[in-house]
C-alpha cells in the first residue's frame, strides 16, 4: 500500500526527517510514537502534501503511484486521509457543505455521480451520531467554536464518510476524554478491513489498548529508531523514551 | 511542491471580466462638455416641466462652487468634467419602444449575453426589471401586474411625466444637490434611473430590479433612483451593474434616495460588477455614488445589502437617516478588490428618533495590490434616546501586497446610547487551504468556499436567487488561471 524509502525532508534548510524507511501493507495498523518534535507530524504532512516542506531525498509510493509527485488533492482522492493534530476552523462554511464537497470530490475521482442530498444527510447523521456529536453541528461552521475534543471527533466523522484506503491519524486521541477515546477507537475499528491501513500517531498506550496495532515504531530525530509490536508500546509507557533514543544515539 | 500563496497570487492576478463586451449600436451622444446649455438640452430632450429644469440649473450652480471630496483613502486621478459626454441614448430609443418587438434586437442581444433575457416569460419568476442602458431606460417588465397592485415602477423620466406630484414632492429631499460634489453633479445632469412608489399598505408582489449598463465610450452615467414606500408598505429592490471593458475610465455618479414612511420597509440590494480595469490598473469605472435612505416614519425599516466586486475606484456609503421613532437601519456589505482596484466604502447611520436601531455588517476581501477601506459613521443625536448600534467589520486579505483599513467614527450625544463595534482582519490561511485540499478539493474551489463562508452573513440578506448569483460572482472575481 505505502512504501517510504530513505525519506529526507527539511523546512527552511532545517533537516527534520533524516531517512525514514517504512512499509505499510494493506490491512495493517501501524502506531508511530516518539518524543515531541521528533518529526511525527512532519511525516504526516509530507505524506499528505502540506506545502512548505522540501523533500531532499527518498521516495514514497502509494499503491504504485509516486506520491510525492501528486498535489494534495490528488493524494486525497487517491485514498489518503490525514486526521489533523490541529483541525482547522473555516468560519461560515457549514460542516455539511464542506464534507459534501469532499465526498463529491472523491466520487468524481472514481467517476461516480454526485451523492444525492438525502443520502448524504443520512450518512453524515449516522457518522455524527457514532461520534456522539450533536446533529446540529452539521450546520455549524467547520470546526468553528468546536472544543478540542469535538474537533478531533469531527475528523473521525470525515474519515467515516470518506472511507480512505490509508488513514494517517495525527494524535487524534490527544485531548479526548475517556468516553470519546472509546468512540474514536470504535470508529477506527469499524473501518478496519483487509484493504484499509492506518497510521496512528500517538503518545499514549491507551489508544492502542482499543485499537490493536500490528506494528509500533519509535521516531526520534527524524528517524525510526526502533520498531516492534504492541509490547514495545507498553514498554515505552513504563520506561519513557530515553532508553530507545539514547540507545540510538 | 509549490508554496500556495505564490500560486494563489498568480491566479488571482488574472481574473477575467466576463461582462466586458461592447454593443455596436448607433447612438445619439452629446459632444463632451458641461454648461447650462447642455442641461437645457437634456431637460428639453426629456420634455421636462419648468420646475425640474430650474431644479437642475440650481444644482449646477451649487455644484460649480464645490470640490471633490478629499477625505477618502483613495488616489483619484484628476477628472476633467468637461471631457465627459452627459447624454447618450441608443438611436433606436429616440421614440421609446411600446413593446418588446420594437426594442433594437442588438440591445436584446446585449442582455442575452449578460444572461438576462428581456422577455418576460424567461424572467426569473416574479422579478420585474427596469433596464438602464447608458442614459436611457429601455424597458420595464411586469408592468401590468404591478399596476394592479397600485405599484408604480418605471423610469424616472417617465415618472416625471406621469406622476409629477410625487417626483416633485420627494426628489432631492434625502440627498439634496448641496450634499456633496457628486450628488450636485448628478442633480444637474441626471439622465435616467428608476422610480418606485408603493402605495399605503401594499406589499409589493414581486422583487423589483434594475439593470444598469454603461456602453458608450466617454459617457458618464448619472442615474437617479427614487423609491417611496408609503405607510405600511413593503418592497425589495435589486440593482445590478456592468460595463464593457475599455482602456479609459468612465464615470458613474448615481444618486439613490429611499423614503420609508410609517411602518414601511425597503430592502435595497446591489450586485455591482462594473468593469474594474485590467491587471495594470488601466481603465475601469469610477463609481462615486450617493445612496441614502430616510426612515421618515415611525417603525420604518431600511436595509441596504451590497456586493461590490467591480469598479476601478469605489466611493460609496449607503446610509440611513433614522428619523422616525423605533426605526431600523441595516447595512450589509461585501466588497472585493483585486489588482489595482481601490474602494472606500461603508455607511452612515444617523440616529435622530427614539429607540432607533442600526446594524452594520461589512466584509472586505482584498487581493492583488488592491486597497480597501471601511468607513463608517454612527451618529446619535441629543434626542435619540435608547439608540443602539452593532457594527461588525471583517477584512480578509489574499496575498501580501493588498491593504485593508477600517475607519469607524462615532458621535454620541445621548447617554443612553449603546454602541458595539467588533473588527477583525485575517488572511486566507495556508492551513485553511491545505485543510480543504487534503480533503480532495481543488485550490480554486477551496478559495471560493472560504471566501463564500466569510461572506455568509451578508449573502443571507440577499434575495434567495441573487445570493446564489453573488456567490458565483465572487468565485469568478477570484477565479484565474490555475495551472
Ligand atoms: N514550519 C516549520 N518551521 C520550522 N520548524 C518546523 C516547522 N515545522 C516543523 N518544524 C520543526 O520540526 C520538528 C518536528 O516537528 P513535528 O511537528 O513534526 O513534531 P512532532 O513529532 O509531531 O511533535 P509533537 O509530538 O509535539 O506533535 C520540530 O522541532 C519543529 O519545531
Ligand atoms: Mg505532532
Amino acid at each position: 500500500m505505502l512504501e517510504i524509502k530513505n525519506l529526507h525532508a527539511s523546512v527552511d534548510d532545517k533537516a527534520i526527517l533524516n531517512g525514514i524507511d517504512l512499509t505499510i501493507g494493506a490491512g495493517e495498523v501501524h502506531a508511530v510514537m516518539g518524543p515531541n518534535g521528533s518529526g511525527k507530524s512532519t511525516l504526516g504532512g509530507v505524506l499528505s502534501g502540506r506545502p512548505g516542506y522540501t523533500i531532499t531525498d527518498g521516495s514514497v509510493t502509494f499503491n504504485g503511484q509516486d506520491l510525492l509527485d501528486m498535489e494534495p488533492e490528488e493524494r486525497a482522492v487517491a485514498g489518503l486521509f490525514l486526521g489533523f493534530q490541529y483541525p482547522v476552523e473555516i468560519p461560515g462554511v457549514s460542516n455539511a457543505y464542506f464534507m459534501k464537497a469532499a465526498v463529491n470530490a472523491w466520487r468524481a475521482a472514481r467517476g461516480e455521480p454526485e451523492i444525492d442530498a438525502m443520502g448524504f444527510l443520512s450518512d453524515i447523521r449516522k457518522a455524527m451520531e457514532a461520534m456522539e456529536l450533536p446533529t446540529d453541528m452539521i450546520h455549524r461552521g467547520v470546526n468553528e467554536g468546536f472544543s478540542g475534543g469535538e474537533k478531533k471527533r469531527n475528523e473521525i466523522v470525515q474519515m467515516l464518510l470518506l472511507k480512505p484506503a490509508l488513514a494517517i491519524l495525527d494524535e487524534t486521541d490527544s485531548g479526548l476524554d475517556i468516553d470519546a477515546l472509546k468512540l474514536v477507537s470504535q470508529g477506527i475499528n469499524a473501518l478496519r478491513s483487509a484493504e484499509r491501513s492506518f497510521v496512528l500517531i500517538t503518545h499514549y498506550q491507551r489508544l492502542l489498548d482499543y485499537v490493536k496495532p500490528d506494528h509500533v515504531h519509535v521516531l526520534a530525530g527524524g528517524r525510526i529508531v526502533r520498531s516492534g509490536d504492541e509490547e514495545l508500546a507498553r514498554e515505552l509507557e513504563a520506561r519513557g523514551y530515553g532508553w530507545v533514543t539514547g540507545e540510538a544515539a | 511542491m509549490a508554496t500556495s500563496t505564490e500560486e494563489l497570487r498568480d491566479w488571482i492576478k488574472t481574473r477575467k471580466y466576463e461582462a466586458g463586451f461592447v454593443t455596436d449600436l448607433e447612438s445619439d451622444t452629446l459632444p463632451p462638455g458641461l454648461d447650462e446649455e447642455i442641461i437645457r438640452f437634456i431637460s428639453a430632450k426629456k420634455n421636462e416641466p419648468e420646475w425640474l429644469l430650474e431644479w437642475r440649473l440650481n444644482a449646477y450652480k451649487v455644484w460649480q462652487d464645490r470640490h471633490e471630496p478629499q477625505w477618502a483613502h483613495l488616489q483619484i486621478p484628476d477628472i476633467d468634467y468637461k471631457a465627459i459626454s452627459y447624454y447618450s441614448a441608443p438611436k433606436s430609443m429616440a421614440d421609446m419602444p411600446k413593446s418588446l418587438d420594437e426594442v433594437d434586437p442588438k440591445l436584446l442581444e446585449t442582455y442575452e449575453k449578460l444572461g438576462i433575457p428581456l422577455e418576460e416569460q424567461k424572467r426569473l419568476a416574479g422579478v420585474a426589471m427596469d433596464y438602464v442602458f447608458d442614459s436611457v431606460s429601455v424597458h420595464t417588465t411586469f408592468r401590468e401586474k404591478l399596476a394592479d397592485a397600485g405599484v408604480v415602477f418605471c423610469s424616472i423620466s417617465e415618472a416625471v411625466q406621469t406622476h409629477p406630484e410625487l417626483v416633485r414632492k420627494y426628489l432631492g429631499t434625502v440627498v439634496p444637490a448641496r450634499d456633496n460634489f457628486f450628488a450636485g453633479l448628478n442633480s444637474a445632469v441626471f439622465t435616467d434611473g428608476s422610480f418606485v412608489y408603493i402605495p399605503k399598505g401594499v406589499k409589493c408582489p414581486m422583487e423589483l430590479s434594475t439593470y444598469f449598463r454603461i456602453n458608450e465610450m466617454n459617457t458618464g452615467q448619472f442615474e437617479r433612483t427614487l423609491i417611496i414606500a408609503d405607510e405600511g408598505s413593503e418592497v425589495s429592490y435589486l440593482e445590478g451593474c456592468t460595463a464593457p471593458q475599455r482602456d479609459e475610465n468612465q464615470l458613474h455618479a448615481a444618486v439613490v434616495e429611499l423614503i420609508a414612511l410609517d411602518n414601511a420597509k425597503i430592502k435595497y440590494s446591489t450586485v455591482q460588477n462594473w468593469y474594474p480595469g485590467d491587471e495594470d490598473g488601466r481603465g475601469g469605472i469610477y463609481n462615486f455614488v450617493t445612496k441614502r435612505g430616510d426612515c421618515r416614519g415611525r417603525n420604518s425599516h431600511i436595509a441596504w445589502t451590497q456586493v461590490e466586486t467591480g469598479s476601478a475606484i469605489t466611493w460609496k456609503y449607503p446610509s440611513c437617516v433614522l428619523r422616525g421613532d423605533n426605526s431600523i437601519g441595516e447595512f450589509y456589505s461585501v466588497a472585493v478588490t483585486n489588482n489595482h482596484q481601490q474602494a472606500d466604502t461603508g455607511t452612515k447611520m444617523i440616529h435622530l428618533g427614539r429607540n432607533t436601531r442600526s446594524t452594520i455588517v461589512s466584509k472586505g476581501i482584498a487581493a492583488g495590490q488592491s486597497d480597501q477601506s471601511y468607513r463608517g459613521l454612527v451618529r446619535v443625536s441629543p434626542k435619540a434616546e435608547g439608540a443602539r448600534n452593532h457594527t461588525q467589520c471583517d477584512s480578509l486579505l489574499i496575498g501580501p501586497k493588498c491593504g485593508a483599513h477600517t475607519f469607524p467614527y462615532s458621535e454620541v450625544r445621548h447617554p443612553s446610547a449603546i454602541l458595539e463595534h467588533e473588527a477583525t482582519t485575517s488572511r486566507i490561511g495556508e492551513d485553511q487551504l491545505f485543510y480543504c485540499r487534503s480533503r480532495g478539493m481543488s485550490e480554486e474551489d477551496a478559495v471560493s468556499m472560504i471566501v463564500n463562508g466569510f461572506c455568509k452573513d451578508v449573502f443571507r440578506e440577499l434575495p434567495m436567487e441573487f445570493a446564489v448569483e453573488a456567490g458565483k460572482l465572487l468565485a469568478v472575481s477570484l477565479e484565474g488561471a490555475v495551472g
